[in-house]
């Protein structure tokens, strides 16, 4: 196999990489924020509920949730859930299974999502009460003060720690492989059973590092873009 | 006509009793100047005025109009609260200014978050006052690339910027390097000659004395004295402002 081939059957599988990281940003950035209001919440019932789902996606292995997100729903109700959804096959994706590409979705913007929620709550419990109250004092409601005084503070706040975690998730999704979804280490697995290649298998480090590295630029401009002010 | 009258203030933070019956009116225009030692209420006591901290007991009317009872206190909802607070202003003594916000924009986010007339008005009336604090200079710059005393200044500005009906100020120049209380001094007292009610908590015994028409002295949660500053600073009644204006002397 050439190398130009390599590549291209390596990036097939990047695509799947990105994919699952791009669904997980996309889903899992705005979710982030209901849970992060319910672990804050006044009301103890919903702020329990809310600290120990986080703790519990936090606490296990995102490699052990994916394999209860895909296996657990056919253990239980005899219904092979996600291997349904490939024999339907309702989307073609072509080199993967769709029912195995859900399962890892959900098992990352669940995952991803509790992560966030922990960064926004620590930046939102970190802006001084005394913002809230020069909102109040001028007679601005609780969503505007939320909305025009906070909020761009706890963002400038959070950058370089969700900056971090994203560029960990990239990484992350690596673990997909562990139920046969053919992301770009798959692929490389592929090309070291079948065309006996080990060399792709480091190759694709390459395509992480290209990607960390767009993402670190993109980061460093919103961190630049933000540095007109200090709170 | 009173603008403001405050009758029989009481407020408790768990057992602790911080504010005990305080009663005082004031007149259009009039500054009323609050000294006493730490820890005898007078942050709370403004922040029950903006309505910050719900009181106990007692009442708060501005121009006759009955903002606050403590009665029905329980059943006042979050809107009425935060219509009552229109009619207070508060500079804090940190100022507070929104970090991410220029001086002018400020200034201007209240009027137009509340839309309290057009675009060009609330931009032309922000202007004015900006060049009244003497910023007009600086009124793109952010909270961060000016001096304490400025920031002070643009929160005055701020806060004026809604027409309060009463405007307070707990310790404004307190964290302040002392070249700077001056300047933030002086907007004070010519918001005095603009016939502005104003409520000072203050630890500048010579500003209250001849800015303030009001004095009030407050000691463990009550108005131990209260009168105009020649009564207060040269024939105290009571024992403790005695005490109290004698220590402060000799600080200075
Ligand atoms: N939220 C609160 N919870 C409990 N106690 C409080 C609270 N706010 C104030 N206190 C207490 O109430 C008392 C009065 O506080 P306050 O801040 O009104 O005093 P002050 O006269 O403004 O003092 P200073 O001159 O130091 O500013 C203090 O003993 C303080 O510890
Ligand atoms: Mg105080």
């Amino acid at each position: 196999m050439s190398f130009l081939e390599v590549t291209s059957f390596l990036f097939d599988g990047f695509v799947i990489s990105f994919l699952i990281f791009a669904v997980t940003l996309l889903l899992g950035i705005p979710l982030g924020l209901p849970i992060a209001f319910c672990s804050m919440s006044r009301f103890k019932p919903v702020k329990i509920v809310a600290k120990v789902v986080v703790w519990v996606v936090r606490g296990i292995p995102l490699m052990l949730q994916i394999f209860i997100i895909y296996y657990v729903p056919g253990l239980l109700f005899d219904y092979p859930l996600f291997s349904k959804v490939d024999r339907f096959v309702f989307l073609e994706w072509g080199i993967s299974d769709a029912g195995r590409i859900l399962a890892v979705l959900i098992a990352f913007v669940i995952n991803y999502a509790c992560y966030f929620s922990e960064i926004y709550r620590g930046g939102i419990e970190s802006i001084s009460k005394s913002q809230y109250e020069a909102g109040y004092v001028l007679g601005l409601t609780k969503k505007q003060i939320f909305r025009k005084i906070i909020l761009l503070q706890v963002v400038k706040r959070i950058v370089p720690p969700m900056s971090n975690e994203i560029i960990t998730l990239i990484k992350d999704t690596a673990l997909a492989n562990c139920i046969m979804v053919c992301e770009i280490i798959k692929q490389a697995k592929e090309l070291a059973a079948t065309k006996a290649l080990i060399w792709p298998l480091f190759y694709t480090g390459v395509f992480y590092l290209l990607f960390v590295g767009v993402l670190t630029l993109l980061f460093g401009r919103i961190e630049k873009k933000l540095d007109y002010f200090r709170s | 006509m009173a603008v403001l009258e405050v009758n029989n203030i009481f407020k408790s933070f768990g057992k602790y009793e911080v504010l005990k019956g305080i009663s005082f009116s004031l007149e259009e225009g009039e500054v009323l100047a609050m000294i006493g030692s730490s820890g005898s209420g007078k942050t709370t006591l403004l922040r029950c005025l903006n309505f910050l901290e719900r009181p106990d007991k007692g009442t708060i009317a501005v121009n006759e109009k009955l903002l606050f009872d403590g009665e029905s206190a329980e059943k006042m909802t979050e809107e009425q609260i935060r219509q009552n607070r229109l009619h207070f202003g508060l500079v804090f003594q940190n100022f507070n200014l929104f970090p991410q916000y220029s001086v002018i924009e400020n200034i201007s986010l209240a009027p137009k978050l509340l839309q309290i007339g057009t675009e060009e008005e609330i931009e032309q009336k922000a202007l004015a006052l900006i060049e009244r604090v003497g910023l007009s200079d600086k009124k793109d710059y952010y909270p961060w690339q000016l001096s304490g005393g400025q920031q002070q200044r643009v929160a005055i500005a701020r806060a004026l910027a809604l027409g309060p009906d009463v405007l307070c100020f707990d310790e404004p120049t307190s964290a302040l390097d002392p070249e700077l209380t001056g300047e933030v001094l002086k907007v004070i007292k010519d918001l005095k000659t603009e016939n502005r009610t104003m409520v000072v908590v203050t630890h500048e015994m010579e500003f209250a004395r001849n800015v303030a028409d009001k004095i009030i002295f407050m000691a463990n949660g009550v108005i131990e004295e209260m009168g105009p500053p020649e009564q207060i600073f040269e024939h105290p009644q009571s024992e403790k402002t005695k005490a109290f204006l004698s220590k402060s002397l000799e600080e200075i």
